[in-house]
């Protein structure tokens, strides 16, 4: 036990937190304890189960589990296919990908477009959800969208996309709402890059694309993971695109967000909204887990 | 004014014994300073005089008050931190009034006050601007004088001029023992700089490890190190350490490599002090050794490993069997490198310490 | 050849430079004309003829401006007591001896990434409707907190860490009391971090759509992001002119703040600062 004198006293500092401490547990800590004694009733909003919620044990995992109706579109396993495409494409793939690809574009440049990219990076992931969803259900639109005005002069067809594409279209979108993340914690990786690493492996004769792989990769590794491990964790969660397709048409673009959402809040079947919210949560949880364990390596690097 | 007593202060920190039993007296109006290496504990001995730190054992005074168990803002001292810790919201004026405005004081007066040490720091002019616009001397004054600008029982530094360059440094230095002689306020000054020790104190005391070695005057401590740690930390280049072997029969010191030094007018008090046959440290400073011009009884066979102009003289480094012996010479003529010497050795400067280190002679 | 190379490799940039940018701007383009368009459209056209009129029907709708205004309340509500609470938490997470500090700021990370998003919403919906917290600001404005509270915990936590210790024990040792200490050196200390924190917790709420859906009934209650799909036909399909004028008007203050922030701290990055 240190005696150091602390410059707040234990007694103040816990009143300190206390506030803090009150609202998380109110409003994160119980409700997701108690989101697990839900998941194992019939609670609904309205009707007898409404005021008396029944224990029904592990019934609602085992609809949610109903490997005969499981790839149906409308049932969970759809939702999970879904949501494993929407989070590879838009995530993985798009987001980190354009993120790095932005990053090392620029990296240690200055100028016009680069504050001009960053600007419509960091625009696009801040403007409110509805703001952007009205701008792409625009952009997207059939006959008026900006895109197939921009297809069509270049002479190819043009799309349905919201109708055809669904699931392809709010992947680009989220892509599109997302990579300035992943762009800016790329970008501060690299600023701390000393610049004698790539000159070194310029002198040693590597061409641009062998020093990126063989240096700076290697040596932003902690950053990739950090950054995958959270966007992961963010567009496995997100309800934007609910606001772009509603999940249609016929749910072929309902990812697991959606689908809890329509279960408790349009059909209000919380028991079994709570337990997609319990395999959510556990989802979230071996996700978190990753991202701690880098953060706590990284603290004790520091 | 007052004086400073620390009787029997520890400071465990988990496993770390960062301060071990220190005991000490720093007399009223006394520059004291707390030197040794690098986690020796005297920031920790400082932030326990200042109240920012409690003691795991032992008691605190300032004058007569037992101030052990007082809160900082109770102990009526100032301290100036090695970072200054000027406030960067804050102009000058606004930092050095600080002590003034908490203690209530009318801004007139604060103004007053202010404008009258700013003057004896020359930095009155300074007063409008704000701590990031100053250089690093003009902040480490500014500091020194928030905590002259209401005035303590003591002051407290802890290595202020660190962030100096060397040019610098050697100013704030003259400077600061220019004040504290004309203020007389109790004054412990922390360093790692023994130069800057021996330059601006009255007493010092070396600390090594959590305790404290030595406490002496600057001259004290340089003429007679009690032990090999405090000889070997004092002076630039320290004092040179040889190990040799004590051959009552002969009075001589037998070195490794089986040269013998004639102890001559020292052997009585070496007999009485040694057995025959033990092995002892033969302590010489760098500027008492000269080249010979052949052997003799207390010249040793060396070869010039290196050899440094500094200007007024010539720190010249030369080996005898494996270790290392540095001279400080002022001839014209300095020896050339992997020269054939010889390096007198005059018996009436040498220190003997016994084996484990502490002075005998 | 290395001419060639410079060559293509700097057109290879530009290329790649004017893709990326068409790619972030094109379908913003939408909300800076359309609002200015006589005509409702979803089409990318010059507005012929220029009108403030959209803007004008929007102002004088007082259902949609009272939405504007919930907002305000809403995410001002919120961000004050985000940025309070979390300044003190984590002031005293750095600066006292807590208890189990380590488990509790990552035990606090660790639940804010866990219980997120719909998966959050039915607890919670739950727990607001056992508490009658259904269709008030409280409700709203506390689950928003709870949610953000971690985070904002964590930036703070990562600035104070930043502040050298030796500010406040200068303070100390000129004599101050701990309350003169406060409001003299640590709040104005402080006043960077939590501004930087204000701002993100209100744009966070600002923007957000999820939550007062689920968790508010009145109409008269409604943010705007609820309020903006109010600008319907009797048939069911939006009136562009004035969704994408209340749109545009809605988005501003998220683009002054955000300019205001470029400007004053530079967009520095605080680890998942908007998420
Ligand atoms: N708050 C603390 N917690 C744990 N250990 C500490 C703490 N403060 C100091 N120590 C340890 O106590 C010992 C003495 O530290 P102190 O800072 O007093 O050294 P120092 O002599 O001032 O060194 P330096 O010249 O590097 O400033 C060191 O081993 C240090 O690691
Ligand atoms: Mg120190």
């Amino acid at each position: 036990m240190t005696q150091r004198r602390p410059i707040l006293s234990m007694p103040v500092g816990l009143l300190f937190l206390l506030p803090a401490m009150v609202f998380v547990a109110v409003f994160l800590v119980f409700p997701s304890l108690w989101v697990l004694w839900i998941s194992l009733t019939n609670q609904t909003l309205t009707g007898e189960a409404a005021l008396r919620p029944r224990f029904v044990g592990l019934a609602n995992f085992r609809a949610l589990f109903d490997f005969e109706n499981w790839m149906v579109r409308g049932y969970f396993g759809n939702a999970l296919r879904n949501s494993v495409l929407f989070v590879i494409g838009s995530a993985l793939i798009g987001q980190a990908g354009l993120g790095l690809a932005i990053a090392w574009a620029f990296y240690r440049r200055r100028g016009i477009w680069r504050e001009l990219i960053y600007t419509l990076a960091i625009l696009a992931w801040i403007i409110p959800d509805v703001v952007v969803a009205f701008m792409w259900v625009a952009y997207l639109d059939r006959d008026q969208g900006t895109l197939n005005a921009i297809l069509s002069a270049l002479g190819m067809g043009r799309v349905d996309w919201l109708i055809e594409q669904p699931l392809l279209s709010i992947i680009i979108f989220n892509t599109w709402r997302g990579a300035a993340f992943s762009m800016l914690l790329f970008s501060s990786a690299l600023a701390t890059l000393p610049p004698s690493y790539l000159e070194a492996a310029a002198v040693a004769g590597a061409r641009p694309w062998q020093a990126f792989r063989d240096i700076i990769l290697p040596s932003i590794r902690s950053h990739i993971i950090t950054d995958l491990v959270l966007i992961t964790l963010w567009t496995f969660n997100t309800f934007t695109p609910y606001l772009i397709t509603a999940g249609g048409p016929t749910f072929r673009s309902e990812v697991v967000s959606i689908y809890t959402f329509r279960i408790a809040f349009q059909h209000f079947e919380f028991g079994r909204g709570a337990a997609v919210a319990v395999v959510m949560m556990l989802i979230n949880l071996a996700l978190a887990l990753v991202y701690l364990s880098t953060l706590r390596r990284e603290a004790r690097a520091r | 004014m007052a004086r400073i007593r620390l009787e029997g202060v520890t400071k465990v920190f988990g496993a770390v014994v960062a301060v071990d039993d220190l005991t000490l007296t720093i007399e009223d109006g006394e520059f004291f300073a707390l030197l040794g290496p690098s986690g020796c504990g005297k920031t920790t001995t400082l932030r326990m005089v200042a109240g920012l730190e409690r003691p795991t054992r032992g008691r605190i005074f300032i004058g007569e008050r037992d101030v052990t168990d007082l809160p900082p803002q109770a102990r009526d001292i100032a301290m100036v931190f090695q970072d200054y810790a000027l406030y960067p919201h804050m102009t000058i004026m606004e930092n050095i009034g600080y002590p003034l405005k908490v203690r209530r004081y009318a801004r007139s007066e604060i103004h007053r006050r202010v404008r009258e040490v700013a003057e004896v720091l020359q930095i009155a002019d300074l007063l409008d601007r704000r701590p990031g616009q100053l250089s690093g001397g003009q902040q480490q004054r500014a500091a020194v004088a928030r905590a002259l600008v209401y005035p303590p029982q003591a002051f407290l530094f802890d290595e202020p001029l660190s962030n100096l360059d060397a040019k610098l440094r050697l100013e704030a230095r003259s400077f600061l023992k220019h004040l504290q002689k004309s203020l007389g306020i109790t004054t412990i000054y922390v360093t790692h700089d023994q130069a800057e020790a021996m330059a601006l104190a009255d007493r010092i005391g070396v600390m090594d490890r959590g305790r404290l070695l030595q406490v002496g005057s600057p001259i004290e401590i340089y003429r007679r190190p009690r032990n090999t740690f405090v000889a070997t930390f004092i002076g630039s280049p320290p004092m040179n350490l040889l190990r040799c072997r004590f051959q009552q029969a002969e009075a001589v010191l037998v070195l490794g490599d089986g040269q013998a030094l004639a102890l001559g007018e020292r052997a009585e008090a070496l007999r009485r002090a040694f057995r025959d046959g033990e092995p002892l440290w033969l302590g010489i400073r760098p500027e008492h050794l000269a080249l010979a011009e052949g052997p003799g009884p207390t010249h040793l066979a060396a070869r010039v490993y290196a050899v440094e102009p500094l200007g007024v003289e010539t720190l010249v480094t030369v080996q005898v069997d494996a270790e290392r012996i540095a001279l400080r010479l002022s001839v014209d003529e300095p020896p050339v490198l992997r020269e054939q010497v010889w390096v007198r050795v005059p018996m009436e400067r040498a220190l003997f310490f016994r084996e484990g280190g502490e002075l005998a002679l | 050849m290395t001419v060639i190379r410079e060559v293509l490799s700097r057109v290879l940039f530009y290329l790649f430079s004017a893709l990326i940018g068409a790619f972030f701007a094109l379908p913003m383009l939408w909300l800076l004309l359309a609002p200015f368009n006589a005509r409702g459209t979803l089409a990318l056209e010059i507005p012929r003829p220029f009108t403030l009129a959209n803007f004008e029907a929007v102002f004088a709708n007082t259902f949609a401006m009272r939405a504007l205004l919930n907002s305000v309340f809403i995410a001002g509500g919120t961000m004050l007591v985000v940025t309070l609470t979390a300044t003190m938490a984590a002031y005293a997470l750095s600066r006292a001896e807590v208890p189990y500090y380590d488990l509790l700021t990552y035990g606090l990370i660790l639940f804010s990434s866990v219980v997120t998003g719909t998966a959050a919403m039915v607890p919670i919906f739950l727990l607001a409707n056992a508490l009658g917290l259904v269709d008030t600001y409280v409700g709203v404005i506390l689950t928003f907190t709870g949610g953000l509270l971690p985070t904002a915990i964590f930036i703070l936590r990562d600035f104070v860490e930043g502040l050298p210790r030796s500010y406040e024990e200068s303070a100390m040792v000129c004599g101050a009391t701990p309350w003169q200490m406060v409001r003299d050196v640590v709040m104005p200390l402080l006043q960077p971090g939590m501004m930087v924190v204000a701002i993100w917790a209100f744009v966070q709420v600002w923007g957000a759509f999820l939550i007062p859906f689920v968790l508010l009934r009145t109409p008269e209650r409604m943010p705007a992001a609820i309020a903006i799909y109010s600008f319907y036909t009797e048939a069911g399909t939006p009136i562009l002119t004035l969704t994408s004028a209340y749109a545009l008007l809605y988005a501003i203050p998220v683009l002054v703040l955000y300019l205001f922030v470029n400007a004053r701290y530079g967009f520095r990055f605080f680890g998942g600062i908007k998420r």
